[in-house]
């Protein structure tokens, strides 16, 4: 029963691709909205991981992933404040803060990890999948999507929430107004750095959402780095749908696939140089920008500070 | 004569106003470059002591062992010589409007064909026209590497931000691959390049261990300073940065300068780790991943592209990263510190300059 | 009209001053607006009649000074203090965001719940723009609408929201003559409403026609004005030849002349045109089959509603847009294939009407802006390396003959008044020696007394040979200048015909796609 085409391979690739897709579409919804907002938020990475501590010790606090969960969101918004402040309201420069997060909170957690936990290496508690009826019960690929925990679904609520909010409401509106005209939203009312504060907080909490479910219900508990670089995919994901939040769900997952595709063809016993194996996923995007993503769009005032009187 | 002496003296004393004008500014921004330095180390200070490590002790060693010992100050100008180059490369891709966050490809690319070169033209080749090769060898593959995202922006509009990151992720694998199916050694049991002969490395200088790459890595900076400010190319780059269409419509060949800043910038990269391998190094191991890019970005911008502020942004920062790892091993505490130092001190430098340029539109 | 409305002034404005780095914006301006009343602002190019406008609608913070809105102190913080107190701008550069539709722009920043209220806005749009008569898709992205329609969003934006004070800033500058009559009765109508309202132009015939009371600003102070009575009691002339004097001091020549001069029969023909076409998204191809010759010297003016091609055949003729097909040939060779570099080095030039966008690099010095075509090239840049003090050199001697107002030639253009910026880029290729030019709206934003003077710059280049292309929207100009005239409708070029006294009405036909003549 070895092979491309078996059960195990399947089944592992599909469930895989979920649980490295899901935080990937939480901390790319976040990113999507904040370049939306005009503020390309490089910190993705170090809010993640700050989500991803402060998740892991919540959840060992509480004895709850729910509680863990929320508390990596608010960390990773706590994170975001930094953002706010310099890059919304002082004007810096959004790649070197970005930067900054990212690297500041690598050593923190690390450091805090190491002095705290490193002789115990504790786990958080084992999370309980829900199994949706019916869909779950589908041969093959029905378990790999429709059994996980229910923080998985919410995922993709959040997602159809947040497009709603973008295409339908003022706060949309503003949303994209700030990242293509500043100017424009101002002159008709709106304010700037309102909606950029908004904009930096949700993602905040929304990578901050990512990480802890990377630790809470990928990974079973929390070691330096674990992020690994997701942050930096969230990003190009986001940029990749272009606005267009509600692919970021085939794109994270089908995203996630292609990361999981090593540990699935060693389960079903394939051979191959792991090294292109794990170079798949990133070739994958290119080509896919490729066929799909020509004169991708980009908002006009990503990473520009706004000053009002500056002409 | 009183009239003339009153015009010498007002003459003087604007001049003397003139001077402490000058002064209080350099005051001011000396103020402004120092308070980013002591709030980072205020914060970190209270994390040193909340982990139960003495924060003065902790400093003294980053600055013992990062700038005044000598031989940490060898390593600090050792350390210096690639971030140099890749800042050079920055100093064009940046003011051109141009992202390029892929200089940690473009490094382990170029780094692992030169590794793979060197000890296979050592024997044949002497000194100076080794080092040559080896230099345009790097610069060339790394450039060439570049031109994946080079022709997908300027053909197919694709964004440079992805292509460049995800050219990153490609090249740590395929350089991996590279060395663990074609470039290994076989007389080693972890798979990596031949080593380059110390012997065959680059000359030192000042009966130290610092390499002329260091040199070399002055001159990029300085050169690129130059050719951005002063000649028609380096213009033209600015004029695509700020406005691109503006640039059309002058009639610039935006293909062309696409691929020229693509190139150049990358091509520096792939010329950092040429000097890194040919001067410390010697050797790329298959899992080899430098990460140096990503800390050069940040200092880049901070230092508005000038070379002296590069320069000096990047020495500050390699004593810190140098005297910090010293520092971490003494005080055992994991080396995550200097990451988190760093990141303090980019937060800080950025609060500075929103004071600096505050205080300079209020005066 | 309610009297105690005429007692409280809807706005004053008390001691406002203004500085900028090396100029004074605004010195110590006093201007009360009362309900009822259109005031008019006039003064040239770089007054600070938008700087004022915009320290009332919020977007600048005055140095000093206070400003009362119905006698109460208040202060304006941003423009949405001014929307919520009633006061709604049009701003002189398009501030509206070029991705989202038409409709969303309008919705824009009004508070109004979660879910938005697309189908009562479009209701509203429908009513506003038929009281405008403007016919605007509610359902198109600003982006793809040429500047003229963007302006007019703008209006009904304004409209919609200044309930108590209506500013306009420049409002007529891109619209057509039946656009401008029109925008004229509304805003008469929402005058004799109690509505106050700031008019800037630099049409004088205008701003007396539509202005209850006039303001004159020149170099940041208020340097006159004209009161109700004497606008009522005084003859036309007297007043127009005042009000010149105000705005430009005593040496006011500022009159349109005809400068058209004869092409002669002789001249060889320069410049042609075949069949140019551009397949658009929309229902109309964007050029259908452009055709016309030109000869040497000759200028062909090119009149039409905003929108309607005349950009695109711009840009087709300077290389930056792709024809479908057609061709365009200079002296019996085809330059279709060329660069727009290429193009610019056979002596074809194109002056754009984006100022903004793709005229200047706004951080950028004017020096530096000033050489923008010709970076490289001798004596400027000498082995590649700049000459700074040949390019200043240069710079400031343009910025002298087109009397440019700015501090000095280092500071970035983008500082500069819209007025002002527009004299950088006309300055910059004036000083060229071209063959074939292609203006697009040169005159817009410039004031009466530069507007002669460009046109007169036109007409002189003419007669030393260079053909010329001229698209406006301002009939007069082209009737001044032109030798012959065609009319874009929908992509369509129509026949050119010998500009003569009285051609206007006929113009204006085929301008909105009537055939009969
Ligand atoms: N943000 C700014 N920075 C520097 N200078 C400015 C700024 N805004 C305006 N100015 C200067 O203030 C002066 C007045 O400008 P303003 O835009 O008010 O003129 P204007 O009367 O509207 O002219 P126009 O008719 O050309 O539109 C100009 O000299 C301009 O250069
Ligand atoms: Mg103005």
């Amino acid at each position: 029963m070895n092979g491309l085409f078996s059960e195990v391979f399947i089944s592992s690739l599909v469930s895989g691709g979920v649980i490295a897709g899901i935080p990937l579409i939480y901390a790319g919804l976040g990113e999507a909205i904040s370049e939306r907002a005009g503020v390309l938020n490089v910190g993705l990475e170090g809010m993640m991981l700050g989500g991803a501590y402060g998740g892991f010790v919540g959840a060992l606090h509480f004895h709850s992933t729910w509680f863990g969960l929320l508390s990596g969101g608010l960390t990773g918004m706590i994170i975001s404040l930094f953002m706010v402040v310099l890059c919304v309201r002082l004007n810096s420069n959004q790649i070197v803060v970005g930067i900054a997060i990212t690297l500041g909170a690598e050593g923190v957690t690390a450091l805090l990890h190491g002095a705290i936990y490193a002789d115990t290496y504790p786990r958080v508690p084992v999370v309980h999948p829900y199994a949706i009826p019916f869909l779950s019960n589908i041969p093959i690929i029905g378990p790999g999507f429709f059994n996980h925990h229910i923080s998985a679904y919410l995922a993709v609520v959040v997602v159809f929430f947040v497009s709603w909010v973008l295409k339908s409401t003022g706060i949309g509106l503003s949303i994209k107004a700030a990242g293509d005209q500043p100017h424009a939203l101002e002159a008709a009312g709106g304010g700037v750095h309102r909606i950029r504060t908004i904009s930096v907080l949700s993602t905040g909490l929304l990578a901050g959402l990512g990480g802890s479910f990377i630790v809470l219900v990928g990974a079973g508990l929390f070691v330096p780095f674990i992020t690994n670089g997701k942050g930096f995919l969230a990003i190009v994901l986001a940029m990749l749908v272009r606005g267009r939040v509600r692919w970021l769900i085939v794109a994270g997952v089908l995203f996630g696939m292609s990361l999981s595709l090593t540990t699935a063809l060693q389960l079903a016993g394939i051979d191959v140089p792991i090294d292109l194996v794990l170079m798949l996923p990133f070739v994958l995007i290119i080509v896919v920008l490729f066929a799909f993503g020509r004169r991708s769009y980009l908002p006009a005032a990503l990473a520009l500070p706004y000053d009002r009187e500056q002409r | 004569m009183s009239a003339l002496h009153d015009e010498t003296t007002v003459v003087a004393a604007e001049r003397v106003s003139a001077i402490e004008g000058r002064l209080t500014r350099i005051g001011r921004s000396m103020a402004t470059a120092m308070i980013p330095v002591i709030g980072a180390f205020v914060i970190g200070g209270l994390l040193l002591a909340v982990l139960g490590r003495n924060p003065f002790s902790f400093y003294g060693n980053v600055i013992h062992h990062g700038l005044i010992g000598s031989l940490g100050r060898q390593e600090t100008l050792i350390r210096m010589a690639p971030l140099l180059l890749i800042a050079a490369g920055l100093m064009i891709a940046f003011p051109a409007g141009i992202w390029n966050l892929g200089t940690d490809g473009q490094y382990v690319m170029g780094g692992v064909i030169v590794a793979d070169l060197g000890p296979e033209l050592a024997p044949h080749f002497s000194g100076f026209v080794l080092f040559t090769t080896l230099f345009v060898v790097g610069f060339a593959v790394a450039a060439i590497w570049s031109l994946i995202p080079a022709i997908l922006k300027a053909w197919y509009g694709i964004n440079e931000i992805i292509s460049t990151l995800m050219l990153t992720f490609i090249g740590l694998r395929f350089s991996a691959f590279l060395v663990k199916e074609y470039f290994y050694d076989r007389e080693t049991t972890v798979p990596q390049t031949r080593v380059l002969a110390v012997a065959d490395r680059l000359p030192r200088m000042f009966s130290s261990r610092v390499h002329i790459g260091l040199v070399v890595g002055f001159v990029a900076v300085i050169a690129v300073h130059f050719m951005m400010r002063n000649t028609a190319f380096g213009l033209r780059l600015r004029i695509v940065g700020m406005n691109p269409k503006a640039a059309i419509h002058a009639g610039m060949n935006m293909k062309a300068l696409t691929l020229a800043i693509f190139t150049l910038s990358a091509g520096f990269a792939g010329l950092a780790a040429a000097v890194n391998i040919a001067g410390v190094d010697g050797v790329v191991r298959a899992e080899w991943n430098p990460a140096v890019g990503l800390l050069v970005v940040p200092l880049v911008f901070l230092a508005r592209f000038h070379a002296a502020s590069v320069i000096a942004f990047i020495a500050a920062f390699a004593v810190f990263q140098v005297g910090g790892e010293s520092a971490s091993r003494k005080a055992d505490i994991p080396n995550f510190m200097v990451l988190f130092m760093v990141g303090l001190l980019l937060v800080f430098m950025a609060l500075g300059e929103y004071m600096q340029l505050r205080s300079s539109r209020k005066h | 009209m309610v009297l105690a409305n005429e007692l409280t002034p809807s706005v004053e404005l008390i001691g406002i001053t203004k500085t900028y780095p090396g100029v004074v914006a605004n010195s110590d301006i006093h201007l009360t607006l009362r309900p009822g009343e259109v005031h008019s602002l006039l003064g040239e190019n770089g007054a600070g009649k938008s700087t004022l406008i915009g320290i009332l609608s919020g977007m600048v913070q005055p140095d000093a000074g206070e400003i009362r809105i119905k006698g109460e102190t208040v202060r304006i913080n941003s423009p949405r203090d001014a929307l919520e107190r009633g006061i709604g701008t049009v701003y002189q550069h398009s501030l509206l965001v070029p991705t989202l539709t038409v409709l969303d722009n309008l919705l824009l920043g009004v508070d109004q719940g979660w879910k938005l209220g697309r189908d009562a806005a479009k209701a509203r749009l429908q009513e506003v723009s038929t009281l405008l008569d403007v016919e605007i898709d509610p359902s198109s992205v600003v982006g793809d609408l040429a500047l003229g329609q963007r302006q007019q969003v703008e209006i009904v934006r304004a409209l919609w929201r200044g309930e108590g004070v209506l500013i306009l800033d420049e409002p007529t500058s891109m619209l057509t003559p039946q656009g401008a009559e029109k925008l004229v009765q509304v805003v008469r109508r929402l005058v004799s409403n109690g509505l106050a309202v700031v008019f800037i132009t630099h049409k004088l015939n205008e701003a007396l026609d539509l202005g209850d009371r006039v303001t004159v600003l020149r170099r940041g102070k208020i340097v006159g004005e004209v009161t109700p009575a004497e606008l009522q009691n005084r003859s036309r002339a007297q007043i127009t030849d005042e009000v010149l004097k105000m705005i430009f001091g005593e040496k006011s020549d500022a009159s349109y002349a005809a400068f058209a001069s004869q092409v002669s029969e002789t001249a060889d023909e320069t410049f042609r045109v075949d069949h140019l076409s551009v397949e658009g998204s929309g229902p109309h191809p964007v050029l259908d089959n452009v055709s016309f010759t030109l000869k040497r010297g000759e200028i062909l003016g090119i009149a039409g509603i905003d929108g309607n091609g005349q950009k695109e055949l711009a840009e087709v003729l300077a290389g930056q847009r792709h024809a479908d097909s057609g061709e365009i040939i200079l002296d019996d060779q085809s330059i279709q294939n060329l660069s727009i570099a290429a193009r610019q080095a056979k002596g074809i030039r194109y002056v754009t009407d984006d100022r903004h966008g793709e005229g200047t690099v706004g951080p950028l010095s004017i020096a530096l802006n000033i050489v923008l075509k010709r970076v490289g090239e001798v004596p400027f840049w000498r082995w590649s390396l700049v000459r700074h003090s040949s390019i200043r050199e240069f710079a400031r001697k343009l910025i002298h003959d087109h009397d440019v107002r700015a501090p000095h030639e280092e500071v970035a253009i983008s500082t500069l008044s819209g007025g002002n910026m527009q004299k950088v880029i006309l300055a910059r290729e004036l000083a060229l020696e071209p063959r074939v030019v292609v203006y697009n709206k040169p005159t817009y934003g410039l004031d009466a007394r530069t507007t002669s003077l460009v046109l007169a710059s036109i007409a002189d280049q003419a007669k030393a040979g260079v053909t010329t292309v001229f698209i406006s929207t301002e009939l007069s100009e082209i009737v001044s200048i032109c030798h012959r005239v065609a009319v874009m409708y929908r992509g369509k070029l129509s026949e050119p015909i010998m500009v003569r006294s009285g051609i206007e009405l006929k113009l204006g036909a085929l301008m909105t796609g009537s055939t009969t003549l």
